[in-house]
C-alpha cells in the first residue's frame, strides 16, 4: 500500500484511496458538503436579496416590498434549516468515514500482526507496533475529516466564482488573486512541516515504546528501586517528542494564520476594485456587498482547504509508517499437503538443519544457531533434548511447531516438509509448550482450550477438566469459585509461576496432539508434581504421541528412549541415556552435576575453607 | 486490618488490602477534571494573560473586515455624490495593516500556546508514567499494559487538540460574544435582546448535548483501551499464537474490538454533528429574525437600511463565535473524557507507601523476621497463614515447597512489593514499612523467574543493577562500567559464556531479551542483581532455566562471593537446599519445617520426602 511519487500524488492517492474504500459515505458526505457549499451562498444571496429588494425598499416606503417581508423571513428560515441539515450531514458522514478508515487500517495492520512471523515480532518492539493502531491510524487519516468538506466546497468556489464573473469581471479576477497565493504558503508550509511532522510521529511512536517496555519490567523496576531512573529515561523521551511538537506548532501557527486571512485580504481588495468600478457606474452598490459578501462566506471553505494542506504532511508520515508493516512480508509460505490421518504418534526427521539469524549490533550480519543437525524420531517414541544454556534447544525445538523455517535442510512430519503441509495443518498435530508461557486474559477454559465455547471442534468441559488433571491443575482450578470461568488477569499475574506452566501444559494435552514438545516446560513445577505430570503422559496411551522435550532434571531424562545431547547448535551424540553416559563427557558433566557438587560438598565438609572456593571459581 | 495508609477521600472499604484498581475513567465531573487537568500540568497556564491578550488582538482582526465592509459601504460606494475611490483604499489599506497585525498575533498566540500545553502535556505523561511505577505490584497488574500505554500517549494527545486551541478560543469567543453583543446593542438594542432569546433554547439543548456527547467520547478512550489490551496479546503472545494455531481466534477477538471503537468513534461523531449543526441552524434563523424585525424597526424610522446591513454583519460576528463555542466544548468534552482516564492513573492510591518518619537503615548483614504474617491476594482467600519466621544475619536460606504454596508470596513480602495483611515483616527489626524505599531498595533485592531484559546489550542490562554513585555520567565512567561489569560475570563464572556471544557484552539482547535463550537471560539478570550488590539477595527460582551444570557453578560462586551477605533462594532443585545454612519448608501458606538441612533431610518429614526423591532423580 506504500504511496510513491511527488508529494502531491501521494497525497491525492493517499485521500482517493480512502474515499474508494467507502464510497457510499463519502458520495453523501461530498454531496451534503456541496448542499452546504450552496446553502452558504444561498444565505449570502438571500441576505443580499432580502436587503436590496425587501428591507432598504421597504424603508423607503415601497409597499410591495412591505409585503414580502414575511415572505423573505421564511426564505431564510428555510435556508437556514437547509444549511443546518446539510452541515449535519456533511459531519456524520464525514465521521463515519474517518472512523471506517481507521477501523480498516487498524484491521489491515493487525492482519499483519497475527500473518508475519515471530521473528519479525522480534524485530519490532511491541510499543511502537501499539502505536501503529492508535497515533499513527489517527495520523493518516485526520485528514478525512476536513476533507468531504473541502470537496464540497470546490463546488462552492467554483458557484462563487461564477457568480463573481456574472456579477463584474473585474470584481472576479480582484477575488481570485488569493489562490495563487494560497498554493505558494502551502508549497512552502509542506516544505517545513514534512521533515518536522515525521520525527514528532516517529518520538510518538518511542514514547509508547519506552512506556511499553518500562511497563513490562515493572516488576524489575521495583525490585532494584529504579523509579528514579524509569522516569528520567521517560522523561528524556517525551521532552523530545515535546519539542518536536513544538517545531510542528510552530510551523502550523505561521501558516495557520496566512492561510485564514487571505479570505480577507481578498475582500479588501474586492472593496477597493468595486468602488472603482461602481464609479464608473459599470456596477451598482448592491453588487459590491454581493461580492464582498460572498468573499467573506468563502473564508469558512477556504479555511477548510487549509485544513486540508495543513493535516496533508501529518497524514503521509502516518500512512507511511503503517504501509511498512502491511507492506512487509516474510510471513511464512504454506503448501497444501496433509498429515495422514493416524491415531499413532508423529514421526519427525530433522535433515542437515541449519538455522542462521540476523543480528544487529556491532559485527553486523548473521548468527548460525543450528547447524547439520540430523535427527529421526521414531512414531510415538519419547526424546529428551539435552544441552548446556544457550545450545540451540529452543530454537531446534520451535522449528517442530513451525515457529520459523530453517535457513537450511529440512524439518519432516511423517515425511512431508514441513513447509509443504497446509496453514493450520501443524498446530492441529503438534503442541508446544514454550518456556515462557502467555496466558491470556480470559477465562481458565478459554485459556486451555483457546476456542470460544461451542466453535467447531472445541473440547468439552470433561476434556478440559482431564487435561488439567494430567497437568495437575485440577485441585487449583476446582477451588475457584467460578471454577473454568474463573477469569485469568492478563499474562495470568493471578496465577503462581508453576501454575502458569501447568496451564499451558493443559493447553497442549487438550489437543491430543499426536507430537508433543515441551521446551523446559516444567521448570517451574516441583520435581514430584513434574514426575506425575510426566507419567500421566505416558499411561495416556504409549506410542499415540511422540514426546520431545527439553529437560534437565534427570529423572525426566529417565523417562526417555532416546537423549539427544545439543552443544553449541549441533548434535553431538544420540543413544540411550546410559550409553551417552558411557561414552559422552560432557552429558556426563550436565547429568551428574548436582550429584557431583553434592559430593563436592560433603568432601569439603560443611565449613568450606572459603578460599579453595575463590579459587575454583577464578578458575 | 488494611496496612496501607488511607487516603483522604477515599473511604475504608475501597481500601481493603492490595484492593486498589487502576480505574478505567476518573469519577471526576468536567470542571473539576479541568482544574485537576490544570493542576497537573501548571505549565499550560504560562503566560496566559500575555496569551489571551494577543488572542484578543487577534480576534480584533476578524472585526475589522465586516467593520471595513461597513464603512466602505457607507461612506465610500453609497457616499453622497457617488463612490469615493480615495476613501475606499485608505479604509482599505488601514484595514490591511489590521489584518497584517492581527496575523502576527495569531501566530504568536499559536506558538505560545504550542510552547506552553506541550510542556505541561509533557509533565502530564511523565508523571503519569511515574505514577504507574509507583503503584504496587498488584495495583499495576489491575490494567493491561497496552492500555497503560494509551494512558500515557494516545489518552494525552486527545487533551492536546483542546489545549492548543480550544483553551483560548473558548475565553476569545466568549469576549467576541460580549463586544459583538455591545456593538450590536449600540446599533439596536431591541434587535439585540431578540438575538440572544433565539439562543436561548440552543443553550439548554446544549446542557444536554455535551453530556452525551462527553458520554460517547468516554466510551471511545475506553474501547481504544480494551483494543489495545486485545491487540497486544497478538503482539506479545505472538509465539502462542502461532504455536497453537490460534490466529483466527484472536484476529476475531481483535476484530471485535476494532469494530466496538468504531461503533463508539461514529456515534460521538453523529453527537458532535448533531449538536454542532443544531448551532448553525441557530445561527443563521437569526439572520431572518433580524431581517423581518429589522425591517419593522426600520419603517418605524428606528433604523436606516445601513444599519440593518451592519447589524447583519454583526450578528455574524455574534454568531461565528457562539458556533465556534459549540466545537470547542465539543472538543472539550474529548479533552475531559482522555483527562479522566489520565487523571485516573494518577488518582489511583499508591498502596505499598514510604511512611513520613522513613528511616534510612545502616548497611551490613541483613536479619529478617516476619512475625504471624498473614497474607491474602485482593478478594482471595488466604496464601499465608500467620506466618513467622527469623533469619539470622549472614545466612544461606533456601525456601522450598510446591507450586502454590505461597513462596513467591513470602520473597516479595520480605522485599516489600506488598505488605501483609496482618503481622509485620521486619528489616534488622525495623518494620518495612518504616524504612525508605532508597535503603530498602538498596539493601533487599528480588530476581524474579522471568528475567526481564532491556531492549540494549548484555552490558547496559547488567549495568542496570548498579547503583546510582556508580553509574556512567561521563565517557570515563563508562570504561569503569564496563570493567565492573565484566568483573561480575567472571566473578560468577561466566565469562566462557560471554565469550561465546557473537559481541561478548555488546551483544543485543533483544525486545524483552528475547535474542537470548531463556536460561541466558535468568543469567544475565543474576549478573545485574549481583552488581546491585544488596545485603539480603532474594533468588526466585531465578536459575530455573539454566543448566545443571551452570545453575551449580553460579551457586557456588555466589556462596563464596556474598559471604557475609544473606541469600533467600527459592529452587525447586535441591542442590540449593544442600548448599543452604537454613532450609523453610512452604506447604500451603504455611512453613512446616525448617533447619539445616541435614537435620531436615533426616527428620522424617516432608523434607526428608522431597530431598529423598531428589536425590533418586539425579543420581
Ligand atoms: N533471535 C535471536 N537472535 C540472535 N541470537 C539468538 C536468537 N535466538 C536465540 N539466539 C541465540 O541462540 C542461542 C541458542 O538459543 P536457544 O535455542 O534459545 O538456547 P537454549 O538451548 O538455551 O534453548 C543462544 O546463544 C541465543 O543467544
Ligand atoms: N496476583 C495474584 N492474585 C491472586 N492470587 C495469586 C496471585 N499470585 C499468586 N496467587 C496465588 O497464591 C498462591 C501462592 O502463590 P505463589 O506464592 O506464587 O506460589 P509459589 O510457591 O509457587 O511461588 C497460589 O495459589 C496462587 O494461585
Ligand atoms: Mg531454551
Ligand atoms: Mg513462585
Amino acid at each position: 500500500m506504500m504511496l510513491t511519487g511527488s508529494r502531491t500524488r501521494r497525497s491525492l492517492v493517499l485521500m482517493w484511496r480512502g474515499m474508494r474504500a467507502h464510497p457510499g459515505t463519502y458520495v453523501l458526505a461530498v454531496t451534503a458538503s456541496a448542499l452546504f457549499g450552496a446553502m452558504t451562498v444561498g444565505v449570502s444571496r438571500a441576505v443580499g436579496w432580502a436587503t436590496d429588494a425587501v428591507v432598504v425598499p421597504a424603508i423607503a416606503g415601497d409597499e410591495a416590498a412591505r409585503d414580502r417581508i414575511w415572505l423573505a423571513g421564511v426564505v431564510l428560515g428555510a435556508v437556514a434549516l437547509t444549511l443546518a441539515l446539510s452541515v449535519a450531514g456533511r459531519r456524520m458522514w464525514a465521521g463515519y468515514g474517518f472512523s471506517d478508515n481507521i477501523a480498516d487500517h487498524r484491521s489491515a495492520l493487525t492482519t499483519q500482526y497475527l500473518r508475519l512471523p515471530v521473528s519479525w515480532h522480534r524485530a519490532h518492539p511491541a510499543g511502537q507496533l501499539l502505536n501503529h493502531t492508535t497515533s499513527d491510524a489517527e495520523a493518516a487519516n485526520g485528514v478525512f475529516n476536513p476533507l468531504p468538506f473541502a470537496l464540497g466546497v470546490v463546488v462552492m468556489i467554483v458557484t462563487a466564482v461564477v457568480m463573481l464573473f456574472s456579477i463584474d469581471p473585474w470584481l472576479a479576477l480582484a477575488a481570485l488573486v488569493i489562490f495563487p497565493v494560497t498554493v505558494v504558503a502551502n508549497t512552502i508550509y509542506q516544505r517545513y512541516m514534512s521533515p518536522a511532522v515525521t520525527r514528532a510521529q516517529q518520538l510518538r511512536g518511542d514514547v509508547a515504546d519506552v512506556a511499553h517496555e518500562s511497563f513490562e519490567a515493572a516488576l524489575l523496576v521495583k525490585a532494584l528501586g529504579t523509579e528514579g531512573r524509569e522516569e528520567a529515561r521517560f522523561a528524556a523521551t517525551a521532552g523530545d517528542l515535546r519539542a518536536a511538537n513544538v517545531r510542528v506548532g510552530v510551523v502550523r501557527a505561521i501558516f495557520d494564520p496566512v492561510i485564514q486571512n487571505l479570505p480577507a485580504i481578498g475582500t479588501l481588495v474586492v472593496l477597493a476594485v468595486g468602488t472603482w468600478r461602481a464609479g464608473s457606474g459599470d456596477v451598482a452598490a448592491g453588487d459590491v456587498v454581493s461580492a464582498a459578501y460572498l468573499l467573506t462566506m468563502m473564508t469558512v471553505p477556504l479555511m477548510a482547504f487549509g485544513w486540508v494542506l495543513g493535516e496533508l504532511p501529518r497524514a503521509l508520515v502516518g500512512y507511511d509508517r503503517i504501509s511498512e508493516v502491511v507492506d512487509a512480508d516474510g510471513e511464512l509460505a504454506y503448501g497444501t499437503g496433509r498429515l495422514p490421518a493416524s491415531d499413532g504418534g508423529l514421526g519427525v526427521r530433522f535433515e542437515r538443519v541449519g538455522v542462521d539469524v540476523e543480528v544487529t549490533g556491532l559485527e553486523r550480519g548473521t548468527r548460525t544457531l543450528l547447524e547439520g543437525v540430523d535427527l529421526e524420531v521414531p512414531a510415538g517414541a519419547t526424546v529428551a533434548v539435552v544441552g548446556p544454556t544457550g545450545a540451540g534447544k529452543t530454537t531446534l525445538v520451535s522449528l517442530l511447531a513451525r515457529l520459523s523455517d530453517p535457513t537450511r535442510g529440512r524439518v519432516l512430519l511423517d515425511g512431508t516438509d514441513a513447509r509443504e503441509l497446509a496453514a493450520g495443518e501443524i498446530p492441529a498435530h503438534v503442541a508446544l509448550v514454550t518456556q515462557s508461557t502467555f496466558v491470556f486474559e480470559d477465562s481458565v477454559r478459554a485459556n486451555v482450550t483457546l476456542a470460544d465455547r461451542g466453535e467447531d471442534g472445541s473440547p468439552s468441559d470433561d476434556e478440559v477438566w482431564e487435561a488439567l488433571r494430567l497437568a495437575r491443575l485440577d485441585d487449583t482450578i476446582r477451588a475457584y469459585p467460578d471454577g473454568l470461568d474463573a477469569p485469568l488477569g492478563e499474562r495470568g499475574a493471578n496465577l503462581s509461576g508453576g501454575q502458569r506452566q501447568r496451564l499451558a501444559i493443559a493447553r497442549a494435552l487438550v489437543r491430543r496432539p499426536r507430537l508433543l514438545v515441551l521446551d523446559d516446560a516444567t521448570s517451574a513445577v516441583d520435581p514430584r508434581v513434574e514426575q506425575a505430570i510426566l507419567h500421566g503422559l505416558a499411561e495416556q496411551g504409549s506410542g499415540a504421541t511422540t514426546v520431545i522435550m527439553v529437560a534437565y532434571r534427570m529423572s525426566s531424562v529417565a523417562l526417555a528412549d532416546t537423549v539427544v545431547h545439543l552443544d553449541d547448535g549441533g548434535v553431538v551424540d544420540v543413544g540411550p541415556h546410559e550409553e551417552l553416559m558411557a561414552r559422552d563427557p560432557g552429558y556426563r558433566e550436565l547429568a551428574t552435576a548436582y550429584q557431583a557438587e553434592a559430593e563436592r560438598r560433603e568432601r569439603a565438609g560443611d565449613e568450606t575453607d572459603r578460599d579453595d572456593e575463590l579459587q575454583e571459581v577464578a578458575r | 486490618m488494611s496496612a496501607t495508609t488511607a487516603e483522604p477521600g477515599i473511604s475504608e472499604d475501597e481500601l481493603d488490602a492490595n484492593g486498589a484498581r487502576i480505574e478505567s475513567v476518573s469519577s471526576l465531573g468536567v470542571f473539576a477534571t479541568l482544574r485537576r487537568g490544570v493542576q497537573l500540568s501548571p505549565e499550560m497556564l504560562n503566560g496566559v494573560w500575555i496569551t489571551l491578550a494577543l488572542a484578543v488582538l487577534a480576534a480584533g482582526g476578524k472585526v475589522v473586515v465586516p467593520l471595513a465592509v461597513q464603512r466602505t459601504i457607507d461612506d465610500g460606494i453609497l457616499a453622497e455624490g457617488g463612490p469615493d475611490a480615495g476613501r475606499v483604499v485608505t479604509l482599505a489599506a488601514l484595514a490591511a495593516v489590521g489584518l497584517v497585525l492581527a496575523g502576527v498575533c495569531a501566530a504568536l498566540v499559536n506558538v505560545r500556546l504550542f510552547r506552553s500545553t506541550e510542556a505541561g502535556l509533557a509533565t502530564l505523561r511523565t508523571r503519569a508514567f511515574r505514577h504507574v511505577h509507583d503503584l504496587s505490584t498488584l495495583t499495576q497488574n489491575t490494567e493491561r499494559r497496552g492500555a497503560l500505554v494509551a494512558r500515557v500517549t494516545n489518552d494525552v494527545d486527545t487533551i492536546s487538540l483542546f489545549v492548543q486551541w480550544g483553551g483560548i478560543m473558548l475565553l476569545v469567543s466568549v469576549l467576541q460574544i460580549l463586544v459583538a453583543t455591545a456593538l450590536m446593542a449600540w446599533y439596536s438594542p431591541v434587535l439585540t435582546v431578540v438575538v440572544w432569546v433565539c439562543f436561548v433554547p440552543m443553550f439548554l439543548f446544549m446542557r444536554v448535548g455535551q453530556r452525551k456527547v462527553n458520554a460517547a467520547y468516554t466510551l471511545v478512550r475506553e474501547r481504544v483501551g480494551a483494543m489495545l489490551g486485545a491487540i497486544s496479546e497478538s503482539v506479545v503472545g505472538a509465539e502462542t499464537v502461532r504455536a497453537y494455531g490460534v490466529s483466527a481466534r484472536t484476529g476475531r477477538r481483535i476484530s471485535q474490538a476494532v469494530e466496538a471503537t468504531r461503533r463508539a468513534q461514529r456515534r460521538s461523531m453523529e453527537l458532535v454533528a448533531i449538536v454542532f449543526s443544531s448551532g448553525v441552524f441557530v445561527a443563521n434563523l437569526v439572520l431572518a429574525v433580524v431581517v423581518v424585525l429589522g425591517a419593522w424597526l426600520g419603517i418605524g424610522g428606528a433604523l436606516s437600511a445601513g444599519e440593518i446591513v451592519a447589524f447583519l454583519f454583526l450578528v455574524q460576528l455574534f454568531t461565528g463565535p457562539v458556533q465556534m463555542g459549540t466545537e470547542i466544548l465539543n472538543e472539550m468534552q474529548n479533552a475531559v473524557a482522555g483527562w479522566r482516564r489520565v487523571i485516573a492513573v494518577v488518582e489511583t492510591p499508591v498502596e505499598v507507601t514510604e511512611a513520613p518518619d522513613a528511616v534510612d537503615l545502616p548497611r551490613g548483614p541483613a536479619r529478617v523476621t516476619l512475625r504471624d504474617v498473614r497474607f491474602a491476594y485482593s478478594g482471595g482467600p488466604d496464601v499465608l497463614h500467620g506466618v513467622s519466621l527469623d533469619l539470622p544475619p549472614r545466612t544461606k536460606v533456601a525456601v522450598v515447597g510446591q507450586t502454590g504454596s505461597g513462596k513467591t508470596t513470602i520473597a516479595k513480602l520480605v522485599t516489600r512489593l506488598m505488605d501483609p495483611v496482618e503481622g509485620t515483616v521486619e528489616l534488622d527489626g525495623t518494620d518495612l514499612r518504616k524504612v525508605s524505599f532508597a535503603s530498602l531498595r538498596e539493601r533487599v533485592v528480588l530476581v524474579p523467574q522471568e528475567g526481564f531484559l532491556f531492549d540494549g546489550t548484555v552490558l547496559e542490562n547488567a549495568a542496570y543493577g548498579l547503583r546510582n554513585g556508580t553509574r556512567p555520567t561521563t565517557p570515563d565512567d563508562a570504561g569503569e562500567v564496563r570493567a565492573a561489569v565484566s568483573d561480575a560475570f567472571a566473578e560468577l563464572g561466566l565469562s566462557d559464556w560471554v565469550e561465546t556471544l557473537p559481541d561478548g557484552l555488546d551483544t543485543q539482547v533483544g525486545q524483552r531479551g528475547e535474542a537470548l535463550s531463556a536460561g541466558e537471560r535468568q543469567l544475565v539478570a543474576i549478573a545485574r542483581a549481583y552488581l546491585a550488590a544488596p545485603d539480603l539477595l532474594v533468588l526466585d527460582e531465578a536459575t530455573s532455566a539454566v543448566d545443571p551444570a551452570a545453575e551449580v557453578r553460579i551457586a557456588r560462586a555466589l556462596d563464596s562471593l556474598t559471604a557475609g551477605r544473606s541469600t533467600i533462594t527459592i529452587a525447586h532443585r535441591l542442590s540449593t537446599a544442600e548448599a543452604a545454612d537454613l532450609v523453610v519448608v512452604v506447604d500451603a501458606g504455611e512453613i512446616v519445617e525448617t533447619g539445616p538441612h541435614a537435620e531436615l533431610a533426616a527428620a522424617g518429614g516432608i523434607y526428608s520426602r522431597m530431598h529423598a526423591s531428589w536425590v533418586s532423580q539425579t543420581r
